[in-house]
């Protein structure tokens, strides 16, 4: 990664100045506002011109993002969070122009929202074993299957989908990487409820639903190489905030623990502040990843940071729950639409049962070991009763 | 100035000089047998590190014949001293006697006693109860009498960092009665060879980190700083001291942490790789994340009391609590991880634990740091 240039940086500061002048965010609809940001190049200032970028680099993002945020207006990335954590890169790499500069405007203003079709039952950790065929089909592709843990996929139009377009070769290389237009006939939508009692995230049944060609990103038998170029865009983009001491959910804990003080007792005193150095330590963590990463030292930090911040989650909301004593066995509803901190301020009770998810989603704890064990330390990967099978052949 | 976690050219640079000095001229054989000898430590080795390579002053200004780069660069030379586990006065010397000195506004003494520390020549060390992180007045042993002119030293201490090879002990006393009305504090620099001091070595759970005790008998001392200049010094080398060993920790942590990883990616059983099982790879796991958060507490710590950006007793208390559970941590997995070797003299994991240890119960230990910090966050928290 080269250092930006002073030119390259004030090019990004002016523009950005300008736009959110022209549309302050205050009095500006967020479609028009974003639309405006993506048309000055302000969305991803290293993509190219025309496609939401300036051709800058990629270490003046949050330059851009934190003057829209001192303006009022939103984080760039909530509009369309997985349009913007995974689908912006991978339609740029693996798509021609046209149908870039299709895709990206109503990607970046949130007008059409964007959902991954990659889990399904019987591939979670093991995602490259997934089962969802895709056979060629005259000028397109049939496809057929079962994803999940689809969030955002109730209100989405796009999908990113990987499909098994070849059972006869190992895994990994027999998978492809495709757009799907959510209205497809044969796209069968439903809600997926959690042990919050709301439903965040949805089953999606694929029924003999046509994909042109057109919409296959990569070649055939590629989707796992595909895939994994998105999944290096999430860990490199860490967020460019820098958290203040005290703040996420250790500030759940200190107030509870404010207000609480008839149940303060030296033990759990002493389990507070154990979960703030935790959290202190992991804040300070996150800062030490975002310098190296803007000196384009690439560190262990983002894979531990994950692992981190999941563990530290739970732990921080055992301890509300223990602090709550009788109360704790309360919760104000299991309706479907119950507010989640998303949508309103939650319930410390479902903070806590939300919290069980962060070990699992995004890689469980196990596999982040796996990942900092094989890939930062370099360890001997584990043998596998799978290595070098067929995809058919393997026991499932 | 470069801003908190930006390691430049200058300090990468560093690192490199020091890390290939220690490989060269203080590798494993060579701890093994300094640590064994009388002395424990090389005066020639620290001279050269002190004159050729010009690192033991960093953190001192130039006018007391320091280089006057700052704090982070001192804790980088330390955390590669730490890594190959060299012998030599660290703790009472860097750690505790420089940044006393430093602060003290006595010029005429910080011109005198500073350069042959900086450059090497000579090793000093802090006689001062700091056993919490901060100076615990009433465990003060040494009482100081006025004789005329002179200041006379009585009393005991029984365990003195690098007490026995101390060119300067600086000695923490209370002033006794014939001074004036009520006790006092004052700061005395005794040299080590003088008639009324006896030292005696003790054997060290770490024995490459040395401690004597010390008697002093109506010794002749030299006033250096009264009152509440001395507990200022005292706090200032507690949390410097407490940062250094925590960036030492950290990377003595990491280096037995990548000898666990090369043991148990070529150690095979059940035909394999023993790193390739789970329960040893997590293991490591968790050894790594271990290193790298204490990693970001000690040089938060460090860049802290460098530029002044944090409460300096939370990020020196933080700094220590963490990086020492972290050594702790890591050093018993090392054990564990290499297996029967890991119990052996001969191995190596044994020289880190009980570096470790050491550095765990030395200026206050985990517990002591983090009941500090709960009394600076948590008891400090008003009612919405």
């Amino acid at each position: 990664m080269t250092a930006p240039t002073a030119t390259a940086a004030a090019l990004v500061e002016e523009t950005a100045r300008r736009v959110l002048a022209e549309h302050p965010p205050a009095s500006t609809p967020l479609p028009e506002l974003m639309g405006a940001w993506y048309d000055a190049g302000l969305t991803w200032v290293h993509f190219p011109v025309g496609l939401g970028g300036l051709d800058a680099p990629r270490a003046l993002q949050p330059t851009a993002n934190r003057l829209m945020r001192e303006a009022g207006g939103p984080e760039p990335r909530t509009v369309n969070t997985i349009g913007y954590g995974i689908v912006a890169g991978t339609i740029r790499r693996y798509t021609d122009p046209e149908l870039a500069a299709r895709l990206l405007r109503p990607l970046a203003t949130g007008e059409e929202k964007w959902c991954q079709l990659f889990s399904e039952p019987g591939a979670g950790s093991d995602l490259a074993g997934l089962a969802t065929r895709a056979v060629r089909d005259g000028d397109g592709w049939r496809v057929n299957g079962q994803k999940v843990w689809n969030s955002l996929a109730h209100i989405s139009r796009w999908a990113v989908l990987l499909a098994r377009t070849d059972p006869d070769v190992p895994k990994h290389k027999g998978l492809t990487y495709f757009i799907l237009d959510m209205r497809t006939p044969g796209v069968d939508v439903r809600p997926l409820r959690q042990i919050t009692g709301r439903a965040a995230f949805n089953e999606v049944f694929l029924d003999d639903v046509h994909i042109p060609d057109s919409q296959r990103l990569g070649e055939v038998g590629e989707g796992w190489i595909v895939a994994n170029s998105t999944l290096g865009d999430e860990r490199t983009s860490l967020g460019d905030r820098v958290a203040a001491r005290g703040s996420g959910v250790i500030a759940d804990a200190l107030v509870l623990w404010v207000a609480h003080p008839e149940r303060h007792t030296p033990v759990l005193r002493e389990r507070l502040t154990r979960l703030w150095v935790r959290a202190e330590t992991q804040r300070l963590t996150g800062d030490r990843a975002r310098v190296a990463a803007s000196k384009g030292v690439p560190g262990a930090e983002s894979a531990i940071v994950k692992l981190l911040n999941s563990e530290l989650s739970q732990a921080v909301y055992d301890f509300c729950l223990e602090l709550l004593g009788p109360e704790g066995t309360l919760i104000d509803t299991y309706s479907l639409d119950a507010p989640d901190d998303e949508s309103g301020p939650a319930a410390i009770q479902r903070k806590y049962l939300r919290s069980r998810a962060t070990t699992l989603e995004g890689g469980t704890s196990e596999i982040m070991r796996n990942v900092i064990g094989e890939r930062v330390l370099k360890l001997p990967r584990e043998p596998r009763a799978d290595q070098g099978i067929v995809w058919k052949d393997i026991p499932r | 100035m470069t801003r908190e976690f930006e390691f430049d050219d200058e300090i990468t640079e560093l690192r490199g000089m020091v890390r290939a000095f220690c490989a060269e001229f203080s590798p494993e054989s060579v701890v093994r047998t300094t640590m064994e000898s009388e002395l424990g430590h090389d005066p020639e080795l620290w001279r050269r590190l002190g004159g050729e390579l010009g690192v033991l002053g960093l953190a001192v200004s130039e006018e007391y014949g320091g280089e006057g780069v700052g704090l982070v660069a001192q804790a980088v030379v330390i955390d590669e001293l730490g890594a190959a586990l060299v012998c030599g006065p660290v703790l009472g010397t860097l750690a505790l006697a420089m940044p006393a000195l430093a602060t003290l506004t006595d010029e005429d003494a910080k011109r005198e006693l500073l350069p042959p520390l900086c450059s090497g020549e000579k090793v000093a060390t802090l006689v001062a109860p700091l056993s919490d992180g901060g100076l615990e007045g009433a465990a003060i042993t040494i009482q100081a009498e006025r004789d005329g002119e002179r200041w006379l030293l009585s009393g005991e201490v029984a365990q003195v960092p690098d007490g026995a090879s101390a060119d300067t002990l600086l000695v923490v006393a209370t002033v006794g009665p014939s001074a004036g009305p009520g006790p006092g504090l004052a700061l005395f620099a005794v040299p080590g060879d003088a008639a009324g001091l006896t030292r005696t070595p003790l054997t060290t759970l770490d024995l490459t980190r040395r401690q004597a005790a010390v008697t002093f008998d109506a010794m002749p001392a030299r006033l250096l700083a009264s009152g509440p200049e001395v507990v200022t010094a005292c706090e200032r080398a507690a949390q410097v001291a407490a940062v250094l060993l925590a960036t030492e920790s950290v990377s003595g942590a990491q280096r037995i942490l990548d000898i666990t990883v090369a043991h148990v990616s070529t150690r095979l059983q059940f035909g394999q790789p023993i790193g390739a099982f789970q329960a040893v790879k997590h293991r490591c796991a968790n050894m790594l994340i271990a290193v790298e958060t204490a990693r970001s507490a000690a040089y938060h710590g460090a860049w802290a009391l460098q530029d002044g950006t944090d409460d300096p007793q939370l990020a020196a208390s933080l700094a220590k609590a963490v990086a020492s559970e972290a050594y702790h941590a890591v050093s018993t997995g090392a054990i564990q991880m290499h297996g029967g070797l890991g119990f052996t003299w001969e191995g190596v994991p044994h020289l880190y634990f009980k570096r470790a240890s050491t550095d765990g119960l030395t200026l206050g230990t985990a517990t002591q740091h983090l009941e500090r910090v709960a009394a600076l966050t948590l008891d400090t928290l008003a009612p919405a």
